[in-house]
């Protein structure tokens, strides 16, 4: 009976699996967690991209979507939604922008912003 | 003193196997339970202390009452916590539903090598898995989430690890006990 209450040995596929998840892991944390400083702002109304500004100047930026006018600014290296017309406001919400990769998207409108930096990190995300 | 033909009252035939189901999926209920008044430092992150209930029957009995035990915990569990078609529930049934997508095929994995760690961290990363596909589909559809999933990720590890070794445990602690039963 004692010899039930001790922990059973790991078995080798256990250990890998673990070994593998931890690698997975940290490979997210990477990918999605990054700290540089972005340069660009992308911007795209539909699909298409409606400009690419320089986060080095100070400028706000009034976009017609389907829904009204949605306004960007950018201002000391940063970007955010200042308004938009959509009724979640979830764009608005996410505030300022700074790290190359990040995005916030206003789906009502349509608009789409995406921080880049001197080259993009990842193509596209998928989860 | 009954009248056969007048009061005819509905009897539903119950098997074994229907009160073997419906006392594993009350062990799983009530650990679901716990965990929902427990305090998380951040939505999402529980323990999953039911999985281990998931696992213990995977072992033990078949994927079939695997999976009623699994989908009765949360139907159960949301009707009882008054969350029911909410968004909570679709959390928790996406969860489920890929968790067990997984273990179906993890099932067959060798058991020399692998154990119920194994199976417990699969079902742990298909559950996160599914619920982050419900967030980010339908709760809140931008990509800000994004800086939250390695966070998921690796409490699904740290949880799906700690459960495995407890499904393990008990495991041993059952084969015992039937060992001793049996003579």
């Amino acid at each position: 009976m004692a010899s039930a209450f001790r922990w059973s040995k790991p078995l080798l596929g256990d250990v890998l699996v673990i070994l593998v998840g931890l690698i997975f892991v940290t490979c997210l944390f990477k990918a999605l967690w990054h700290n540089e400083h972005a340069a660009k702002l992308q911007i795209r109304l539909g699909d298409k991209i409606y400009a690419t500004y320089s986060l080095d100047q100070n400028r706000n930026i009034d976009i017609q979507g389907p829904i009204g006018i949605t306004r960007i600014v950018i201002a000391n290296g940063k970007a955010r939604f200042a308004s938009s017309p959509c009724p979640n406001q979830y764009c608005v919400h996410q505030g300022w922008l700074s790290h190359k990769g990040q995005a916030a998207i206003c789906l009502p409108n349509q608009v789409s912003l995406e921080l880049l930096g001197g080259e993009k990190p990842f193509d596209s995300l998928n989860y | 003193m009954t009248q056969p033909s007048k009061n005819k009252s509905i009897e539903i035939q119950t098997t074994s196997d229907d009160h073997r189901i419906a006392k594993l999926a009350a062990f799983a209920i009530g650990l679901h339970l716990i965990e929902a008044v427990l305090p998380s430092p951040l939505p999402g992150v529980k323990p999953g202390l039911a999985n281990i209930v998931t696992l213990f029957v995977l072992y033990r009995f078949d994927f079939a009452t695997v999976a009623w035990v699994s989908l009765l915990r949360v139907f159960a569990s949301s009707l009882l916590l008054g969350n029911f078609l909410s968004p909570t529930f679709a959390l928790s049934l996406s969860g489920a539903l890929l968790s067990l997508a997984v273990l179906f095929f993890a099932q067959y994995l060798p058991r020399r090598y692998f154990s119920a760690v194994t199976l417990s961290v699969l079902a742990a990363f298909a559950h996160m898995a599914g619920q982050l596909l419900v967030v980010r589909v339908w709760l809140i559809p931008q990509s800000g989430v994004a800086y939250l999933i390695p966070i998921f990720m690796a409490a699904a590890l740290v949880f799906g690890v700690a459960n495995g070794l407890l499904t393990n445990y008990l495991l041993r602690i059952n084969q015992a006990k039937l060992d001793e039963d049996k003579g």
